[in-house]
Order: structure tokens, then C-alpha cells, then sequence
């Protein structure tokens, strides 16, 4: 089950070993021999933390960044020497970079005009976009007066308007306030099913990119960690760096034996198929049970948090790191209690070595 | 890059070393021990000493005067404030020689003061301080009054918030942003006094001289031209110096700074401290600017039998004066108009240019382009228009008798007003948004046009404003390359003032007021243009 799995669409976009140093030359590069593909009509998204290179990924693709080596190909075509004018790619800018001077069917219109299209068109382009972004009639607008959920929408009508072959969104929802964020991503997705459009958007929000994505790209420090569907990146994350940056605390060293491994937390089942040796595995919180005392694992509860629908609990075994454990709220015990843990074997996952 | 490059090189580099060359050659051969010659000079070294603490003093003194009035007019809403805007920028137009005289009404012997309270400022260097303050306020309130009237406020109330005082905040916050401009401006007003001439000539009597000056006599008076030519030499050098230093301070403070409206920053005066700042500010205005243009009004309108229009209704006529003038001096206004108007075109297109160039690249020789562009600026009108008519009088650049060689000297004393208020602008506004512009698909040029320039449109006007007054009243040049039927306001300004008798010195008034009411008129205008686009934010 690789990402590209079941792409029969053609290849959209195509980056081949993508180098960018930023200073010095033997410094830590931004982006470091980066391989990424993305079909037409697919909604990708990268994920990582501040700094490891997603912005400059984008900004690689519109030609707004050099680069020191690699080859960025758009329908097949190499882009080398293509102008960021002639790329025919849209880009929404992280704080959305609205033209000030215009108002809001002037920021619209800009790329048609830009293609020479004609006033009646334009006009009726902006009508229907601002229709589709949920803001009719907000064409005379100042940008000055918009909130900023107003502007992230007139952003993307901008950049949708020119219909791009590829429209990249650099953290499209990041001045936004939760419950905004949460519906504007449900719009979006449906939108660019809708539209048929390719996306590439970056973010450092994994719910999200899960959310958003038809699959996610973990990058780290420059390089490409992990590629999947959300469901494959938060079942199975390829290395700790992946695991810890989606949340996954519980990860132990262990020593793999048949279908066992030996840990600090005592044996736990692992996968089939798991060579024998020295690993590090993660359990998810979701598979760890709490059993009645004498049974399995002893643990003391060293901090619980209420988290809406679960609670999440801090226990810390006789031996070896803290685990973390989700149960529903009348089965929570109190901090300072004595619990016994078991693990499941299906949310027991072993770990690459680390990218370092 | 390439139009303005050959612009510079063809109508000032070319005249310029010419005469340099002219005054240092001999047969031939280079004499290059005139210079030691001329800088052993005591007399040339008090020159030197007098020209440069004068300068200093004058710069010092304006920022301390104008900087006030700069953060008045930036921040206050006040009843009246587009006309006084226009007003402050009036005397910077003047001719030098008008305001010589208006001064001279005002402190010399027999003048305002004198009468009133036998204050004579005439035979001390006040004199010459206050007329430069007088000249340059404008050019302080104009340059960082703009820019800070588009800072953020809320920029200084960050700073506040996180607990620094109200002197604090100005210093850390608006203060650092504010350092080009406040740079640009200095540097200007210190180039404007260090070369200062007409001014220093009427109000510093034989006692005191300035290097333009001293090159004036040489070249009119004596016929020294070598002489005139080690003068320029210095100038010359001072000024690529003091252009140099000012590049490096720029350089390093220059940063993006966040940019807004600058109608959404003015507010009403609040508070009994800046209700006393406005008023200080206006009467600071009306005691130093005002009254000496009101002299100057009122002068023109005083015949020998009570006040009335005679002087203003001889004008009309070639055949009133004597034979100073083969048209009627009111000509000279159609004159000085056309010209300003063709040079203020030259002047932003090749000023703008050269500006939008100068956002665009880096580089060693880009950075050395921007320090010529003030060049102008510094060395002596009097070389340029002495250069301009020795140089361009034959083929292939045969222009002595063209109509175009004015506009093209006045021209050439405007691009560095225009490159000076919009390359700030330009290289405050945000990088991305030209980014986010190409992404839509315009190639630079549209991206200029449809970014850059909407943004600093207020700046492109501001410098269109200079531009046109500084070829109205630009004089140094002209009168060496203006035909004699062709005289421009400043030019028959001074030649009546050089003829004796009270209808001659009556239209020199009518004729500086004609031409003080057209600045302010023009620049009036431009106030206007400017609100009515301000709308569209």
C-alpha cells in the first residue's frame, strides 16, 4: 500500500530530488533531495512542524524560490526557467496578502484580468466564486473591513479564480478561530471535489490535513518522513519523529521475539511478520486497558485530563517511561489510584529507526 | 536602468567634467597643482570651515523646528490642514533671490524688526540660519511627515502596552522606522545649505561665503576658472562623501515597515499638551514662513502713491519696463510653466525608473547608481548650466538653442526628489505581495503597475509636487541657459531686481507673488488629487 496507490489520473506535479539551502552551502538545507508526486484532481497536504520546510516547498512550486538542484515538472513539463507568471499554479498566501488598494471583486478579478479576460466574464466569474465562498454581493467591499475568516475566503476566490491547474494553500486556516477552521476545511474539501481542483496545501495542523487530505505528506527538518492516507499515517506512523509530532507519546524500546517483544513495560504482542531484534514501538492510548488491580501491568495514575469525550490518563508503571491511556469519563480513576494495564496487540506498532 | 543611466551621463556627467576639465587643463596638459595651490589658500579654507558649520547648523536647527511640525502634520486632524500643507511647501519653490530680499525686509536695516524694535539680524549669521530653516522645513514635514503618517500606530501602542513610556515607545518603535526618512531628509537639507547660494549672498554681505558662492565669483566676477574648477572639485567630493555615508545609514536601518492609511492615523488633538504642540506648531508657521512671505505680498502691492495693482497691471506690457525684457514679463510665466511641466514628466519617468530599478536588484553597482542619482543635488547649479552651455552647443548634441535644454536642467534637479520620496515607499511595501501577484500571472511590469504603484501613488504625487516647484523655481541653471526671449519667472525676477528704480523692484515682488500663488496653487492641487483617491481605501 504505497501513497500513489489507485492513482489512475495523470501526474500533475512531480518534484525529483528538490534541493534549497538557504546561507552557507554546507548548512542544514530547507529542503533536501525532496521526491513528491501529486495526481490530478488529488488534495494533498503536508504536514510538519514550523521550519521544516513546508512553506518553502510552495514556494519552490510557484518559482517563487530558487532552487540548488532538483526538477520541478508540471504536466511533464520541466519549470526551469518558467517565470512564477507562467506557471499557471494559484497560491493563497499564509496571511492571505490581499491587494489593500483593491476591493474585494479587485482582488477577485486580478488574475483574469491578468489573462486579458473579458469585463462581462470577469464580473461573472467573481459573482459566481464569492457565491461559492459564501460571501454574495461582496464585491465593492474594502479589504480593510473584512474579518479575517472574510478575507480567508476572498483569498481563495482570488486564487480559485483564475482556475489554476494546481492551487497551493500555505497555511490556509492558521489566523482562524476553531469553529470556523473546523467548517471552512469541511466546505473546502467539498469545494474542490466539486471544482475537480488539485490541491497542495501545507500545515502544521495534523486534524487538518487529516481532515482536508487525500493524503498526507509528514515532513521533518527538510525531507519527506512519511507519506500516506491520514488513515495509514495515524494507524501506522513510520518513525518515532512521525508518532511524538502526531501526539503518540507511548514509545518504548523492545526487543522483538516471535510474537512478542520485550519491553520496560513488560511483553507485548506485536504485528505478524515483525523481524526479530531491537526495535522501538508505540502503543496508542487507544490500546491500553485498564484492568482491576491485581491484574496485568501495576501503575499508579500520575495525572488525569478531561478532554471533552475521553479522559486521558498519565500512569507510570514500577518500570520504565509513562504511558499514556484514554478511558470514558465513569471509568476514570483518580490521580494517586492504583491501576493495572494491558496492551492490544492491533495498536501495538513498531517504528522505523529514526530519520537522524 | 538603461534610460536613466544615459540621462545621467549625457546632461550631467558630460557637462560637469567638461568645465572641470576646462579649468584644470592648460594647453593640454593636466595641472594638477592648481588644487594644492588652491587648498593652502586661508581664504579658501575659511570658506571651507564657514560653508560646512553653517550647513550643520542649519540642518540641526530645521530638524529641530520641523520634526514637531512633521509628527503634527502626520498625526493631527485639524480644520485648514490640506491649505497649510500646501502653504509650508511654498517657500522650498521660492526663488533664491526673492526670498534674499524677503528676508532682508524682514531683519535688515530699515525692516520689519528694525522698526519695531531696532532688531538687526542682517549682519550675523542668524539670518542666514533662519532663511534656511525657512526654505527647508518643507522638506522635513514633507519627507518624514509622509512616511509617518503612514506608520501603524498601533505599533507604538504595542510598545506601550508592554510597558514603555510615551517618550520610550516614540524612541524604540516610531523612531527606528522613521530613521530613513528622518536620514533622507537631514541629508538633503544639509546638501541644500551646504551649496546653498543665493541666500548666503544677499544675507551674508562680504563676511560670509559658501564654496557655491565663491564659485560664482570666480566664474562670473574674476573669470578664475581654474580656480572655480579646484572649488567644484571640493564640492564635488564633499558631497559624494556626505551621499556615501548617507547610503550607508540607510542601508542599515532600511526594513519593511507595515504600511496604512495615512487618513486613519490623523486624529483630532487631544489633551492640553498637543493642543499646545498644534499651536506652537501654527505659530511657528505663521512667525517663520508666513510673515515673510506676507512682506513680500505686501511689498508688491505698495506703489509710491498708496496700495493698488500698478505693478500687476504693467506686466501685462513689454513696453512699460525699459528694455530689460524684448516680451511682457507676464511671458515669462507661460514660460516657466511649460517648462516645469515638461520637466516634471521627464523627471518621474526617469526618476521613477530609476527608483523601481533600484527596488528591484542589489549589487554593488546598483547601490553606487542610487548615490549618483543625488549627485545633482550637491554640485553647483552654476557648473551645471556654465556646463550645459559649452558642452551641448555642438553636434551631435547641438541643444543650445533648443527649447528643450531648460526642462532638461530643471529636470535633472527633480529626479533626485522623486527617486528620494518614492524609493522609501517602494521598498516598504511587502515583498509578497508581489508574490502573491506573479502567482496570478503578471509578469513584472504588471506587477509594478498594478502593485507598486497604486501603493505609492501618494508618494508619486508628493514627488511630481517637488519636481514641478523645484523647475518653477529653479534658478541656478536656467538663467545661464534660458534664451532671453524666453525667460522664465525666477530669471525675470532676478533681472528686475538687477535693474534700479521702484517700478522694476515693484515687479520683481508682483512677479515672485505671481509666482509664489502658482506653487501654492500646484501644490494646492495636488492635495486635492490626492484626498479624492484616498477615497478608494
Amino acid at each position: 500500500m504505497t501513497a500513489h496507490a489507485g492513482t489512475t489520473a495523470p501526474e500533475l506535479l512531480r518534484l525529483g530530488g528538490v534541493t534549497v539551502r538557504f546561507g552557507k552551502a554546507d548548512g542544514r538545507p530547507a529542503l533536501d533531495a525532496v521526491d513528491l508526486a501529486v495526481a490530478a484532481h488529488e488534495i494533498v497536504c503536508v504536514l510538519g512542524p514550523s521550519g521544516s520546510g513546508k512553506s518553502t516547498l510552495l514556494r519552490v512550486v510557484a518559482g517563487l524560490q530558487q532552487t540548488d538542484a532538483g526538477r520541478v515538472l508540471l504536466e511533464g513539463r520541466d519549470q526551469s526557467g518558467v517565470p512564477t507568471h507562467r506557471r499557471g499554479v494559484g497560491l493563497m498566501f499564509q496571511d492571505h496578502q490581499l491587494f489593500p488598494q483593491r476591493d474585494v471583486a479587485g482582488n477577485v478579478a486580478f488574475g483574469l484580468r491578468m489573462r486579458g479576460t473579458s469585463r462581462a466574464d470577469q464580473e461573472h466569474t467573481v459573482a459566481r466564486l464569492l457565491d461559492l465562498v459564501g460571501l454574495p454581493d461582496a464585491q465593492g467591499r474594502a479589504v480593510a473591513s473584512l474579518s479575517g475568516g472574510e478575507q480567508q475566503r476572498v483569498a481563495l476566490a482570488r486564487a480559485l479564480a483564475p482556475r489554476p491547474r494546481l492551487l497551493m494553500l500555505d497555511e490556509p486556516f492558521g489566523q482562524l478561530d476553531r469553529g470556523l477552521r473546523e467548517r471552512l476545511v469541511v466546505e473546502l474539501r467539498e469545494l474542490f471535489g466539486e471544482l475537480g481542483t488539485t490541491v497542495l496545501a501545507v500545515t502544521h495542523d495534523q486534524g487538518e490535513a487529516f481532515a482536508l487530505a487525500d493524503r498526507v505528506v509528514v515532513m521533518q527538518d527538510g525531507r519527506i518522513a512519511q507519506t500516506g492516507t491520514p488513515l495509514e499515517v495515524w494507524q501506522r506512523p513510520a518513525t518515532e519523529f512521525v508518532a511524538r509530532f502526531l501526539g503518540f507519546d507511548n514509545v518504548v524500546e523492545a526487543t522483538v521475539q516471535g510474537d512478542t517483544a520485550v519491553t520496560p513495560w513488560g511483553k507485548l504482542p506485536v504485528p505478524d511478520g515483525t523481524p526479530d531484534g531491537p526495535c522501538r514501538l508505540l502503543v496508542r492510548p487507544a490500546g491500553v486497558r485498564l484492568l482491576p488491580t491485581p491484574e496485568g501491568l501495576p501503575c499508579t495514575v500520575a495525572a488525569r485530563t478531561f478532554r471533552g469525550t475521553h479522559v486521558a490518563l498519565l500512569l507510570q508503571p514500577a518500570g520504565g517511561p509513562q504511558v499514556e491511556a484514554a478511558c470514558a469519563l465513569p471509568d476514570a480513576p483518580e490521580t494517586g489510584e492504583k491501576v493495572g494495564i494491558a496492551f492490544a496487540a492491533q495498536d501495538v506498532v513498531v517504528l522505523e529507526a529514526a530519520a537522524e | 536602468m538603461a534610460l536613466p543611466f544615459a540621462f545621467f551621463a549625457l546632461f550631467f556627467a558630460y557637462p560637469v567634467a567638461s568645465i572641470v576639465g576646462r579649468g584644470l587643463k592648460d594647453g593640454g596638459q593636466w595641472q594638477l597643482g592648481r588644487i594644492g595651490a588652491v587648498l593652502t589658500d586661508p581664504d579658501v579654507l575659511h570658506v571651507l570651515w564657514f560653508t560646512f558649520w553653517q550647513a550643520a547648523a542649519s540642518t540641526g536647527l530645521t530638524l529641530l523646528i520641523a520634526l514637531p511640525g512633521a509628527y503634527v502634520f502626520a498625526r493631527f486632524d485639524f480644520p485648514g490642514k490640506q491649505l497649510l500643507r500646501a502653504l509650508v511647501a511654498v517657500p522650498f519653490v521660492l526663488p533664491t533671490v526673492v526670498v534674499g530680499s524677503a528676508f532682508l525686509a524682514l531683519v535688515g536695516r530699515g525692516g520689519l524688526l528694525d522698526d519695531l524694535w531696532g532688531v538687526r539680524l542682517d549682519t550675523s549669521v542668524w539670518a542666514i540660519l533662519l532663511a534656511h530653516v525657512f526654505f527647508n522645513y518643507a522638506v522635513v514635514v514633507r519627507t518624514v511627515g509622509g512616511l509617518w503618517g503612514q506608520l501603524d500606530p498601533r505599533q507604538e501602542e504595542a510598545a506601550r502596552v508592554l510597558g514603555a513610556g510615551r517618550f520610550a515607545a516614540w524612541r524604540r518603535v516610531t523612531l527606528p522606522a522613521l530613521g530613513p526618512a528622518v536620514a533622507a531628509a537631514a541629508l538633503m537639507v544639509f546638501l541644500f545649505t551646504f551649496t546653498s547660494f543665493g541666500v548666503v549672498q544677499i544675507l551674508g554681505g562680504p563676511t560670509f561665503s559658501t564654496l557655491e558662492v565663491e564659485i560664482y565669483r570666480q566664474t562670473a566676477d574674476f573669470l578664475d576658472l581654474p580656480t572655480a574648477a579646484v572649488l567644484t572639485l571640493i564640492q564635488f567630493t564633499a558631497v559624494l562623501g556626505l551621499l556615501a555615508l548617507h547610503a550607508w545609514t540607510v542601508r542599515r536601518r532600511e526594513s519593511a515597515l507595515k504600511l496604512v492609511d495615512p487618513a486613519q492615523t490623523a486624529r483630532r488633538p487631544h489633551g492640553r499638551g498637543q493642543w499646545a504642540l498644534l499651536w506652537t506648531t501654527l505659530v511657528v508657521i505663521v512667525l517663520l514662513l508666513v510673515l515673510p512671505l506676507a512682506v513680500l505680498v505686501e511689498r508688491s502691492f505698495a506703489g509710491t502713491d498708496g496700495y493698488g495693482p500698478v505693478f500687476y497691471e504693467t506686466l501685462q506690457s513689454a513696453a512699460t519696463a525699459d528694455s530689460t525684457f524684448a516680451v511682457a514679463p507676464l511671458d515669462a510665466l507661460w514660460n516657466s510653466l511649460a517648462f516645469g511641466a515638461v520637466a516634471t514628466v521627464i523627471a518621474l519617468v526617469v526618476g521613477g525608473l530609476a527608483a523601481a530599478a533600484l527596488t528591484r536588484r542589489g549589487g554593488r553597482l546598483v547601490r553606487g547608481f542610487d548615490a549618483l542619482l543625488m549627485l545633482p543635488l550637491g554640485v553647483s547649479a552654476v557648473t551645471v548650466g556654465f556646463g550645459f552651455l559649452i558642452t551641448l552647443d555642438r553636434p551631435p548634441f547641438d541643444l543650445r538653442s533648443s527649447w528643450w535644454l531648460v526642462p532638461l536642467a530643471q529636470a535633472l534637479v527633480g529626479v533626485p526628489f522623486v527617486v528620494r520620496t518614492m524609493l522609501p515607499v517602494l521598498r516598504a511595501v511587502d515583498g509578497r505581495l508581489r508574490e502573491a501577484a506573479a502567482v496570478l500571472g503578471a509578469s513584472p511590469w504588471r506587477v509594478w503597475r498594478e502593485v507598486d504603484l497604486p501603493l505609492v501613488r501618494r508618494a508619486l504625487l508628493v514627488a511630481a509636487g517637488f519636481a514641478f516647484a523645484v523647475s518653477l523655481g529653479e534658478f541656478g541653471a536656467t538663467v545661464f541657459i534660458a534664451r532671453p526671449d524666453h525667460p522664465t519667472l525666477p530669471v525675470a525676477v532676478a533681472r528686475l531686481l538687477g535693474r534700479a528704480g521702484e517700478l522694476n523692484y515693484g515687479q520683481a515682488m508682483a512677479l515672485s507673488t505671481i509666482l509664489m500663488v502658482v506653487c501654492a496653487g500646484a501644490l494646492l492641487a495636488l492635495e486635492r488629487i490626492r484626498t479624492d483617491h484616498s477615497g478608494e481605501f
